[in-house]
């Protein structure tokens, strides 16, 4: 026992732990300043726009900055009846300032989004102020109700309350297709305006189908490549790797021109009699088009690590197998595949999280029924510049991401996979 | 004895994998049943092939292989019941001992209880009994190679191929391998085909040898007479250690010729060669020369020694004699072992007996 407790010393004396940390210090600070350069580039390029990105999907300041004195004066009302004089007198006041500033505007907008019809209201409000029509001297209140009926309405002044806190979770809610309704409980939209949660859907089914057509071409192509001789798996790998170098976008568009109606494959079908000219498939601006395009360009991400793995099955094992009396699919279900699952996790989760927020293939050839989630991130992007909302469900896909993975861990552990 | 021995047959079996070059070449050859035959060639020689040729994995291009009487070549690898143990062990990594050692049981649908006594002899036959739940990669390399052995023959097959299984051990655990797999087979007397290009492993292990060169056999014997009596001058380099002398008959009787090399003459025994005139090589194993010979031998020459080299149980001498320098003389080591230093004079003797003129290189 007392030998255990005792601490190791050097012959200098000096515990053998302290001289062991002094003789790696060295080691230790030469590797980190090895990695230095990256760590410093993923805080530039990941970390530091994940964070801006989850600040600007959650800030909710910019009104409340506009309107300091009206919040002030709403934390005393109870929300219930029509706010009191002083809160319509601070409202009024910070609006005086953001006239001056010409920042009116932003406000009515984003009003408008809390609650439809604030945009004109706020517009006939600032034009009263404009010309100074409003006498500071007598009561407020009655002077702004007396402009539009809506500021006599308390719903408005619960819309402009709910906007108080500088943080909200709004945009998430909105890609889940909820909202908060004006008591502040989380309601769902109406059934025929749940558009998010249908694209949600879509984006995880297209990415699983394609994830199993993926497996399911990619495993007999890997098996060739792993056992063909030398001279053919050469020929073979070449047709695999060259569509990878070849542009996503040429490769995208070279789809097009396949799966149109008056395209190389419809052509065909109907050559061979399988369909007639006038009833031909539409196999591009749906579903369809956005399988076939995403299978075949991810299909190298199965393919390779895949190879990977089973190149290092030795053939010796199958024959081993074989040898001993099992059939050859016997060898193959007990011996080969269970030797092959590191490389499936790996190429299924690669595929899966690359195809889960595919961006360009199912833009051009998806359609109205063949688009997903990242489409609907960019044209919030692009088109409304909603870039909080953009900004949330880019979050929401990075932590689907994460679940997909964590489940993926805890079913088939994340040291298996083997990449190469 | 009533043992088959005719067991394993290769009748006229030809080889060829490109249609160009036949690996192996008109091969005929007997293994009985119960027998220990070793096939020992250099690499290349088309014994891998042969072997390969009776699990199944690869079809005769010509010729049959029967085994006890029937013809196999049309039936796959998994239905001959042919036991093999494989170059790197190939065990299932992902299996413990216990399921690799079950798996040929498993898929022959034997009953649970059954495999379960199967497994447990089989590995107190190669004493490793208490490591059922190891896997494979958890064990050493020899304790590999005793699982593999183990499975090859846990499911009671009438061959066991074992195609060079101690290749990838080290020299000690190959040796005591090489006698571990020896007394398996003497108390099982399962017929064992053994491919090797370990001469010595050879020598050890087998009742019988096949030198393999060239596609073909070259010599069919068992060890000592491999050894002492080499047929052609292949096997007799292929086989231990050989010094060789190149030259032409000038002379020959019934069971002497003479045999002259570039300056002199040395009496020989005649094997591969008929008349006078025929070029041969002559060889003679080292151990055969002795040094400051006291019988009357009819070799008798003075050379020089060029280089000593100690060997603990032995001492190698290379010698200059009879215009060669490659001549290698094995002396046991003993207390009344001569001062042997280079560059001294020494008589050397040997029998033309042990001389055997074969076929010239």
């Amino acid at each position: 026992m007392s030998s255990e407790t005792k601490q190791i010393l050097t012959t200098d004396g000096i515990p053998l732990e302290v001289s062991l940390k002094k003789a790696e210090k060295k080691n230790k600070i030469k590797a980190f300043l090895l990695v230095a350069p990256l760590l410093l580039f993923l805080i530039i390029t990941y970390v530091f726009p994940i964070g801006e990105m989850f600040s600007r999907s959650i800030d909710d300041k910019m009104i409340t900055n506009m309107l300091p004195k009206t919040f002030n004066e709403m934390e005393k009302w109870d929300g219930q009846e029509l706010p009191p004089e002083e809160v319509f007198a601070a409202f009024y006041y910070d609006f005086k300032v953001l006239v001056e500033k010409q920042e009116h505007g932003k406000l009515g907008q984003r009003l408008n989004k809390e609650k439809n019809g604030f945009n004109s209201i706020t517009k006939k409000l600032f034009r009263q102020v404009k010309r100074k029509k409003i006498d500071e001297s007598i009561g407020i209140k009655e002077q702004i109700m007396a402009i539009h009926k809506r500021w006599r309405n308390v719903e408005y002044w619960q819309a402009i309350k709910r906007t108080a806190p500088p943080y909200t979770m709004a945009k998430y809610l909105k890609g889940m297709d909820m909202y908060y309704a004006a008591d502040g409980s989380i309601v769902q939209v109406e059934e025929d305006r749940r558009i998010h949660r249908i694209l949600w859907l879509r984006t995880l089914e297209i990415a699983l189908l394609v994830t199993i057509f993926c497996f399911l071409m990619g495993y007999p192509i890997a098996h060739l490549l792993a056992t063909l001789p030398m001279k053919y798996s050469n020929l073979l790998m070449i047709c695999v790797l060259l569509p990878f170098w070849t542009s996503l976008l040429v490769r995208t568009a070279s789809w097009m021109i396949l799966l149109q109606q008056q395209g190389v494959v419809n052509d065909f079908f109907v050559m061979i009699g399988l369909v007639s000219d006038d009833s031909r498939p539409e196999m591009m601006y749906n579903k369809v088009g956005t399988y076939v395009a995403m299978t075949q360009i991810l299909l190298p991400f199965m393919v390779l690590p895949l190879y990977s793995v089973m190149k290092t099955i030795s053939p010796s094992l199958m024959r081993a197998g074989k040898s001993l009396g099992g059939t050859p699919f016997v060898a193959f279900w007990k011996v080969y595949f269970p030797l092959t699952i590191p490389g499936i996790g790996a190429g299924c989760l690669l595929v899966f999280i690359l195809a889960i927020g595919y961006y360009i293939t199912p833009a051009l050839v998806g359609g109205a029924s063949g688009t997903l989630i990242s489409n609907q991130i960019a044209y919030h992007m692009k088109t409304t510049l909603d870039w909080s909302f953009a900004s949330a469900m880019g979050l929401m896909l990075l932590t689907g991401v994460l679940v997909v993975y964590w489940i993926y861990n805890k079913l088939v552990g994340v040291d298996n996979i083997k990449l190469g | 004895m009533g043992k088959n021995p005719e067991f394993v047959k290769f009748d006229k079996v030809d080889k060829s994998y490109d249609g160009k070059v036949l690996v192996v070449k008109d091969l005929q050859l007997d293994i009985a049943e119960g027998e220990f035959i070793t096939m020992l060639g250099p690499s290349g020689s088309g014994k891998t092939t042969c072997l390969m040729m009776l699990a199944g994995f690869e079809t005769p291009t010509h010729g049959e292989i029967l085994l006890d009487g029937n013809i196999i070549s049309n039936i796959p690898p998994h239905k001959r019941g042919i036991g093999m143990v494989f170059q790197n062990y190939a065990l299932f990594p992902h299996m413990t001992v216990y399921e690799n050692l079950a798996f040929p049981l498993r898929v022959r649908k034997v009953e649970k209880d059954e495999i379960d006594k199967k497994v447990d002899k089989a590995l107190s036959m190669v004493s490793l009994n208490g490591f059922e739940t190891r896997m494979p990669a958890q064990l050493s390399g020899g304790q590999q190679q005793r699982v593999a052995v183990a499975r090859a023959l846990v499911f009671d097959p009438a061959v066991v191929l074992m195609d060079e299984p101690l290749g990838a051990l080290d020299k000690n655990l190959r040796e005591s391998m090489q006698y571990e797999i020896k007394h398996i087979h003497e108390s099982i007397g399962v017929t064992v085909v053994y491919v090797t290009h370990d001469q010595s492993e050879a020598l050890t292990m087998s009742n019988r040898i096949a030198v393999f060169n060239d596609g073909k056999v070259q010599q069919l014997s068992d060890p000592a007479e491999l050894y002492e009596k080499p047929v052609n001058s292949f096997v007799a380099e292929f086989i231990g250690e050989n010094n060789t002398f190149n030259g032409e008959v000038i002379d020959i009787d019934k069971n002497k010729c003479k045999v002259k090399l570039a300056n002199s003459e040395i009496l020989a025994n005649p094997i591969s060669v008929k008349s006078k005139g025929e070029k041969t090589t002559v060889s003679l194993r080292p151990e055969r020369a002795l040094i400051n010979p006291t019988d009357k031998m009819d070799n008798m020459f003075t050379g020089k020694i060029e280089e000593v080299i100690y060997h603990g149980d032995h001492t190698r001498v290379r010698l200059n004699l009879l215009e060669s320098s490659e001549f290698i003389l094995k002396v046991p080591n003993s207390t009344s072992n001569l001062e042997l230093k280079v560059t001294q004079d020494i008589k050397i003797g040997w029998n033309s007996t042990d001389a055997r003129a074969l076929d010239p290189k």
